[in-house]
This record gives C-alpha cells, sequence and structure tokens, in this order.
C-alpha cells in the first residue's frame, strides 16, 4: 500500500484519514495515553509518535487488520468479559495486549500492569482489562497446545 | 433540581423527522406511543397534544430484525442496550433479534419525563422505564391481535416468546417478521391506552434482570464503532482550533497568517463570531488534512486583548470564595429547617471546618470535535453530543440561522462524563465550514480539549455544627461556594427556587446537601464565586454537586463522630432515623451502609498500625433521584504522609437492575472515578488560563494504580434508579475519614496529597 503524504506526518493521520481506517484513534498526540497504538513489525507502537516516513517500508497492523473476522482470542476475550464501556480507548487497549502476549504468551499480573500502564482508560474499565487479558492468554495457550495454530 | 422540568420546545425539527421516518420506519412496523402502522397519521395528531412528544422508539422490519432509536448519548453506560433490553421484555423479542440506532435531534425522541433530549444525572434508566415498557407492551399486543388474526383463534389464548407468537391448542405460531410481512398489525393506541396497559410485575421478567450480551460491544473491539472523530463527508477538510491564553474573555486583536499560508493544504484562517458566547478569542486553521491544519494552526500568529480574567489563579477564586462565604447575606437558601442560630448558640459542642476541591477536567479519552456540512436550507452537525436540544441551538446560533434548520446526527461518544452536555465544538465546525463553503471537521488537540474544558468548577464549603449533650446532632450550617454550571446555559427552568423564593439558585450545585439525615435545624445557601463563574465557565462532571457536597457532609459527620466519641458508622446509623420527609430514603441507606459494612468486615478485628477503615453513604445524584451509595475504604498510611488504598467496598441499592452486570461495571467505573478524583486529579488556574494541557500533568487514575473493588448491588424491587454516577461521590469521603482512623489525619482538601495528610498528622 502507498500513500502520498508529507513524510512528517504522523502515522495516525494518514491511518485515519487517507486510508480512512477509524478504529485508530487519537487520544492525546503525545504517547501519552496509548489509544492510537498500532503494530509496527509486529511491536506496539504509538502512531501519534510514528512519522509516516519511519514507517515506511514496514508491516503496519491496526485493529481492523489484527485477526480477519474480529475474533483474535483478545478481541473475544473482550467480549465475554464485556470490558468496553465508551469503547473509544479499547482499540489500543487490544493492540497492546496483543503485542504482549505475542511475546509472553502466560503473563503475571504485574507483567499485564507493565505492559498496559502506558494506556489510559478514562471508563476505568481496567479490571476487566487485566482479565481479558488473562483469559485470552489462557485460550491461546490451549490453542497452542492443541496444535492449532493461531494467526496473530 | 428538585422537581424535574420540562423544556418548553420551540418548533419541531421537521426534516430530519422526514428523514427518520423514510430512512427506517417505512419498511417495516414502527412503534411508539402511538404505535403501529398507520402510525405517521396518529403520530402527527399526538404531536398536538404536547405533553409526550410522539414517539418512535423502534421499528420491526419484515426480517423481524428489532431495531430501537435510542434518544439518549451512549458514552459507555449501555444505554442504547438496556433501552432495548426493556422493550424486550414487553414486546418479547429475541435478543438475537435486537438492534440499536442513535436518535437525531428530532423533539420526538425527547425524553418523556424531561421534555428534552439530554443525557445526565443518571436518570436515563429511571426516566424512560416506563415509557420503553409501554412501547414494548403496545407493540406485542399489536402483533398478537394481528397473529390471531391470521391464526382465527382469540388473542387471549396466545403466547409471544423469542419473536414467536404461538397458540398451544392448535400448535400454530408465526413469527414477528411473518406478522410484519402480512401487513395485519394495524392497531393503534391512544395515550390513555397506552397508559391503561398493564405492565408485567418483577415475577414475571425474563429479560429485565438479566445480563445480556451489549448490543454495542463487539463494534468496540473491532474498530467499526463509529464516535464523532471518525465521520468522514465527501469534500470534508480540517480545522484545528487555535486557543487564546486565558479560558475565558478573550478578543482577538490580529491574525497574521503570512506563515500558514506556507503550509501546504492551507485553505483559510477563520477567526469566530460568537454571538451565543459559548467561545471567546477562538481562531480555527482550516487545511485539507487535520496534520497540515495542525501546522497551519501553529504558524498563525494570532494576538489578543486577553480581557477581564487574565491575572486570575486557583488562589484569587479561593479568596474570593471565603470572602463571599463571610458576608451574611450572600447566596440562596437551599435548605432552611428550624433554628440554626438558637440551636448552635444552646449547643454543648460546636465544630467548624472548610472543604475544598480543585478544578477537575473532564478529559473523555475523545477530544472534543464536530462536523459541520451546509446542504440547502440545513446544517447537518456530526457530533457525539449530550444534550443534543441545546447543542442543535448553538450550532444553528453559530450559523445565524433558525435551529429547525439543523440536524443533529448523533454518534456513539468516546466518553461524555458531561463534558459533551456542552456545544462548544459546534461552533467552529459550523462557522468554518461557513467559511470555506465545505463540509469541515474540528478536532481539538488535546491542550485544546483540557485548557477549554467546561470543568467542575473549584469548591469552597464551610460547615458549622452543633452536638447536644448526649453527642447528637442538632444543628448544621452548610455553605456551598462555587461556578454555577447550569446558570450558564442560560435555561431558567434548570434553576430552583430558593426555599424562601427570593431567588433561583443552582440546585446542581448544592444537591447532596439536602441529605437524609434527621437534623432538626440545618441550613444550606447556595453561593454563586461570579468571578470564577465568569473565568472559569463550569459544567457538570460526573457526579456533579454530590461529588464535592458529599465531600464535605461525610467529612464532617465523621468529625463529629469523633467529638461525640461514637463510632462513625454508628453515629451515621443513628441520624438514618427515617423520621419526617426523611422516611424511606433513610432506612434504605441505612441498610445500604449496613450492607458495606458486612462486605468489608467493618469493625470486626483490630487492623495492623497505619491502616484504618473509613465509611461515608450518599444519596446521589438529587434527592428525589437518588440511589443509596455506600463505601468502606480500607487504607495504609505511611508515617510520609503516602496513602496505599488497600479496599474499596461499595454497596448500592439500585431498586431493580436491568442488567446486573453493567451495574457492576458503571459502579466500579464510578467508584475508580471517585478515587481518581480524591487522589490523581487536579487543575489550577494561573493568568486566567487552565495550566495543565495533557496527561502528563493532568494524570487520571492509571491499572497500576487500582486497588480492590467489590461491589454490591442491592434490588430491593422498588423502582430502577441510576448507577452510573453515584459511586463517585461515596469514594473521597471514605478515603479521607479512613485515612483519620488510621493515622488521626484530617484532610479537608481534594485531591488528597501526602503532604496534606502528613502536615495533619498529630506530632
Amino acid at each position: 500500500m502507498s500513500v502520498d503524504a508529507a513524510g512528517d506526518t504522523p502515522l495516525l493521520w494518514v491511518i485515519r484519514e487517507q486510508l480512512q481506517m477509524t478504529g485508530t484513534k487519537f487520544g492525546c498526540g503525545a504517547g501519552l495515553c496509548g489509544a492510537c497504538t498500532v503494530h509496527l513489525n509486529g511491536e506496539a507502537v504509538r502512531s501519534c509518535q510514528t512519522s509516516v516516513s519511519d514507517a515506511a517500508g514496514k508491516k503496519i497492523t491496526t485493529i481492523e487488520g489484527l485477526s480477519a473476522k474480529g475474533d483474535h482470542p483478545l478481541q473475544k476475550a473482550w467480549i465475554a468479559e464485556q470490558v468496553p464501556q465508551c469503547g473509544y480507548c479499547q482499540s489500543g487497549q487490544i493492540m497492546q495486549a496483543a503485542s504482549l502476549l505475542s511475546k509472553n504468551s502466560n503473563p503475571t499480573k504485574e507483567e499485564v500492569v507493565a505492559a498496559m500502564d502506558g494506556n489510559l482508560c478514562r471508563c476505568m474499565t481496567y479490571s476487566r482489562i487485566q482479565k481479558a487479558i488473562m483469559r485470552a492468554a489462557a485460550d491461546m495457550r490451549t490453542a497452542s497446545n492443541a496444535g492449532d495454530r493461531r494467526p496473530t | 433540581m428538585n422537581t424535574h422540568v420540562k423544556i418548553t420546545q420551540s418548533e419541531p425539527a421537521d426534516l430530519s423527522r422526514r428523514s427518520f421516518l423514510v430512512g427506517s420506519a417505512a419498511a417495516g412496523l414502527a412503534l411508539g406511543y402511538s404505535a403501529v402502522p398507520g402510525l405517521l397519521g396518529a403520530d402527527q395528531a399526538f404531536a398536538a397534544a404536547g405533553n409526550f412528544d410522539p414517539s418512535v422508539w423502534y421499528s420491526i422490519a419484515p426480517d423481524g430484525l428489532v431495531t430501537i432509536t435510542c434518544g439518549k448519548a451512549d458514552m459507555g453506560q449501555h444505554i442504547a442496550s438496556t433501552m432495548a433490553q426493556i422493550i424486550s421484555e414487553e414486546l418479547g423479542s429475541n435478543w438475537k433479534d435486537m438492534r440499536v440506532q442513535l436518535a437525531s435531534n428530532d423533539p420526538k425522541f425527547n425524553d418523556p419525563v424531561l421534555g428534552a433530549q439530554i443525557t445526565g444525572g443518571s436518570w436515563s434508566t429511571m426516566m424512560n422505564f416506563d415509557a420503553m415498557s409501554r412501547a414494548g407492551a403496545a407493540g406485542r399486543m399489536a402483533l398478537t391481535e394481528a397473529a390471531a388474526a391470521s391464526m382465527g383463534v382469540p388473542a387471549s389464548e396466545l403466547t409471544v416468546k423469542d419473536s414467536v407468537i404461538s397458540h398451544a391448542k392448535s400448535k400454530k405460531s408465526m413469527s414477528f417478521a411473518d406478522i410484519v410481512k402480512s401487513g395485519k398489525a394495524t392497531k393503534t393506541f391512544t395515550p390513555d391506552e397506552l397508559k391503561a396497559i398493564k405492565l408485567k410485575t418483577p415475577d414475571q421478567y425474563t429479560m429485565i434482570g438479566v445480563s445480556v450480551p451489549q448490543l454495542d460491544i463487539p463494534s468496540k473491539t473491532n474498530g467499526t464503532a463509529k464516535y464523532g472523530i471518525d465521520v468522514m463527508l465527501p469534500g470534508m477538510v480540517y480545522g484545528k482550533i487555535v486557543m487564546p491564553p486565558v479560558r475565558y474573555g478573550a478578543t482577538v486583536k490580529s491574525v497574521d497568517d503570512s506563515a500558514a499560508k506556507k503550509v501546504p493544504g492551507f485553505i483559510k484562517a477563520v477567526t469566530l463570531d460568537d454571538k451565543t458566547a459559548t467561545t471567546t478569542g477562538w481562531v480555527v486553521a482550516v487545511a485539507n488534512t487535520y496534520a497540515n491544519a495542525k501546522k497551519a494552526a501553529d504558524a498563525l500568529k494570532v494576538t489578543y486583548d486577553n480581557g477581564p480574567n487574565a491575572k486570575l489563579s486557583s488562589e484569587s477564586l479561593l479568596d474570593e470564595a471565603k470572602r463571599l462565604q463571610k458576608l451574611d447575606d450572600s447566596g440562596l437558601f437551599f435548605v432552611k429547617d428550624g433554628d440554626t442560630a438558637a440551636a448552635l448558640g444552646t449547643a454543648a459542642k460546636v465544630l467548624e471546618a472548610e472543604y475544598t476541591t480543585s478544578i477537575n477536567i473532564h478529559a473523555p479519552l475523545e477530544p472534543m470535535n464536530a462536523t459541520a456540512e451546509q446542504k440547502g436550507d440545513i446544517w447537518h452537525i456530526y457530533s457525539g453530543n449530550q444534550f443534543a436540544t441545546r447543542s442543535g441551538a448553538i450550532a444553528a446560533g453559530a450559523a445565524g440561522v433558525d435551529p429547525k434548520f439543523v440536524v443533529m446526527h448523533q454518534m456513539w461518544l468516546g466518553g461524555g462524563f458531561g463534558r459533551r452536555l456542552d456545544a462548544d465544538m459546534m461552533v467552529p465546525a459550523v462557522q468554518a465550514a461557513k467559511a470555506v463553503g465545505k463540509p469541515v471537521k474540528v478536532i481539538y488537540s488535546r491542550e485544546d480539549d483540557m485548557t477549554m474544558d467546561f470543568s467542575r468548577p473549584l469548591t469552597f464549603q464551610k460547615i458549622k455544627a452543633g452536638l447536644d449533650a448526649d453527642g447528637k446532632l442538632v444543628a448544621m450550617n452548610h455553605d456551598v461556594v462555587s461556578a454555577w454550571p447550569t446558570k450558564r446555559w442560560g435555561i431558567p427552568d434548570f434553576l430552583s427556587p430558593s426555599v424562601d423564593k427570593k431567588g433561583a439558585l443552582d440546585a446542581f450545585t448544592v444537591n447532596g446537601a439536602d441529605f437524609f439525615y434527621s437534623v432538626p435545624n440545618h441550613n444550606v445557601r447556595a453561593i454563586l464565586n461570579e468571578m470564577a463563574h465568569n473565568a472559569t465557565p463550569s459544567g457538570q462532571l460526573r457526579s456533579v454537586a454530590p461529588g464535592w457536597t458529599f465531600w464535605a457532609v461525610e467529612s464532617m459527620i465523621d468529625e463529629l463522630a469523633n467529638a461525640a466519641g461514637k463510632d462513625p458508622a454508628q453515629f451515621r446509623i443513628a441520624l438514618l432515623d427515617g423520621k419526617g420527609k426523611n422516611d424511606g430514603g433513610a432506612q434504605r441507606l441505612r441498610n445500604t451502609l449496613l450492607a458495606a459494612m458486612g462486605m468489608a468486615g467493618y469493625g470486626t478485628k483490630a487492623l495492623p498500625k497505619g491502616e484504618g477503615m473509613g465509611v461515608a453513604c450518599v444519596s446521589s445524584q438529587e434527592r428525589a433521584t437518588a440511589s443509596w451509595t455506600a463505601c468502606v475504604a480500607h487504607v495504609a498510611v505511611e508515617p510520609s504522609g503516602e496513602v496505599k488504598v488497600k479496599k474499596l467496598t461499595v454497596a448500592t441499592d439500585v431498586g431493580t437492575q436491568v442488567h446486573p452486570d453493567n451495574i457492576r461495571a458503571q459502579v466500579e467505573g464510578a467508584a475508580l472515578w471517585g478515587l481518581s478524583l480524591a487522589m490523581y486529579e487536579k487543575a489550577t488556574l494561573k493568568n486566567g488560563g487552565i495550566e495543565q494541557t495533557n496527561f502528563d500533568t493532568y494524570t487520571p487514575l492509571r491499572m497500576s494504580q487500582v486497588p480492590e473493588v467489590a461491589v454490591s448491588v442491592i434490588a430491593n424491587g422498588e423502582k430502577a434508579t441510576g448507577v452510573g454516577e453515584p459511586a463517585v461521590t461515596v469514594v473521597a469521603p471514605a478515603l479521607g475519614n479512613a485515612i483519620f482512623n488510621a493515622c488521626g489525619a484530617r484532610v479537608r482538601s481534594l485531591p488528597i496529597t501526602a503532604e496534606a495528610v502528613k502536615g495533619a498528622m498529630k506530632a
């Protein structure tokens, strides 16, 4: 995919406006809230702090691309635990959590908190976010043990 | 607001109404108060009746899908889903068939009790429960009658379940889809017939009280939920605001756009001419993308006259509040029972204390935004908004047209918390769109959003209270000094007459001070801090006045219990005697407090040194619309004054629970908001401007700061009450009281800091 934008344009606005994928949200413009989190080559980054030139040639994954049918284990867990309230931060939360679980399929509560502490939820759904991450991690381990390798 | 107001509608928005009917009802069966096919005529006849605006709350399509139209703003409280659940209970539909859509500002979607489209006060469920129930029941009756005719059996022998109407004897059945397709559902209901419908009794409920999957949640896990900021219109351009250095009162002297003109995509700088006085001193930079609009905004050189508030600070607002409180003739009486002067004069012990709260910022995670497009004579506004009735009028004012020419397109709200009751974002969107002749989406930066918030006002309260020789509370004078958020709206009906009829006061600054404790001599004065009112135009922040009134009242009750040598919880229970006007509410609050005490193990064992438990109980939001909420906070306090919150135990009596899991989610979120406001959130005014600009200096609670929260919901069969806000108000006083219990330090200022705790510790 190619876009025509000034190199210093934050990746966030290219994704939202030029590619019209609005699941990635603008929250603070300063890397303080995590609402704009996407994956760059599988790593969670704040797209408001990433220039489009820094993303050139790299694999960018947004919430829309996390799974084919919104059925990533985290997305399923988010529904099972009924996590979202207003929902605005949740794309960023899920992308941040997906990056954690891709590296650590069995995180402790402390590891979850450390990974997620940069993602603000103004509705304060934090305890459900934690539960959903633990549920998804368990589901992914079960699936992996069963030899059913899920794409992440 | 102790009696609920109706806001008079001047003109209905006919155009949006037509588009709604064409868009969603024409193909199916539309059901509302006037119910069902041929509805258009009945609907309009009903419109003339006035009191209940005609309302099409849902429609059933030929495929059997039931789409409800939610007239309330959904900001995470899942109110659209809740409305669907209440309708579904009486309608007899399968939950899998339910869908939701958000209403336009057509007055027919006005709240049936409030007579306007406004979402706040934790009012939605309690005020819409009956209307949605009757709409659902009317639909079931109309469908049943049609099915009876089709099947040739008596309607009384039919049962309705999961969107299917069955006749057991003949084993015949028809789905809702079959009936809609048959076109035979023709029954209509007059208002009196609607009123006469016998609704289910709670023992017959199969949906109310069940935690069904929230209808909006899947779209909030895959990026498809559309918020105001996500609106895309053909030919749309973007606006970025340039804010003046002061919160209110600035005027633009000059705009130099020579540097901005070098930014690619820059279109125009628009200086706002806001006759609604919602905003002052604003300029909008318009460009082809938001990134370019931001660059252009940064490049604009704007000079200002900073106006009359340019030297004011939080300290000046507080000093002014203290000055006003000392005056005998300040303010208006919200409560005036007995003779406090005499009772305080003869009291055995008199306590006086001052309580303050800081300026607080809503900071919903979706920054304020609005998209405006003029098509012919009609202005289309796309924005997530809590007060469509007023916001449409503000947009019209900014456009210079009659409000009937404004159609508000409601979106999901990325947080509201009261911030989106205000309509400032309409002004730059409309005026920029007008100036450039294209649709414009204006997005506030986080810095714009924080510095131009309609904040929770800085408050100052003084309480003077007297105990008799037995340690019984006999008198209380309570003064509340603040900006008056509701007065700023300029809607007289939202103000309340003082008890002595000497003037109109903003009850949304004193609600909660009219508590359910029996105090024979009790005065509450609401005092307007005009300086703060002008310099920091304030708004309603989640839980509104009870967020500060109970901070003062519930702290003082603890101080009084301590002075009387009594256990603070038992002291409260004695005051909740249910005498006179407090009958009913006091007992519910007492029971709730007992439930929280029981869950927390209050008083059952000695705590380690440095730890303590504190209680508080509240009747938020208003006396007339209270939920009954109590909290036991368990804290550990370090010698440094550092407070660790070990656990918050919250019990709340909500009467009837529509969705138990959602109530728990709301109460937990509210309790954590309470904690965040109590310990982590503080904004300050300096040189007329808000100093905090982003989440580095204004710091809501993060995951690492979340304590254990235990929630108990009491559903005793009374009417459903609100749940989204009350728990916000109970946490700060419970924490303050727990800190006192742990270390003897009494804190009277929010947010609570380690320095303040350490400073208040006895040497």
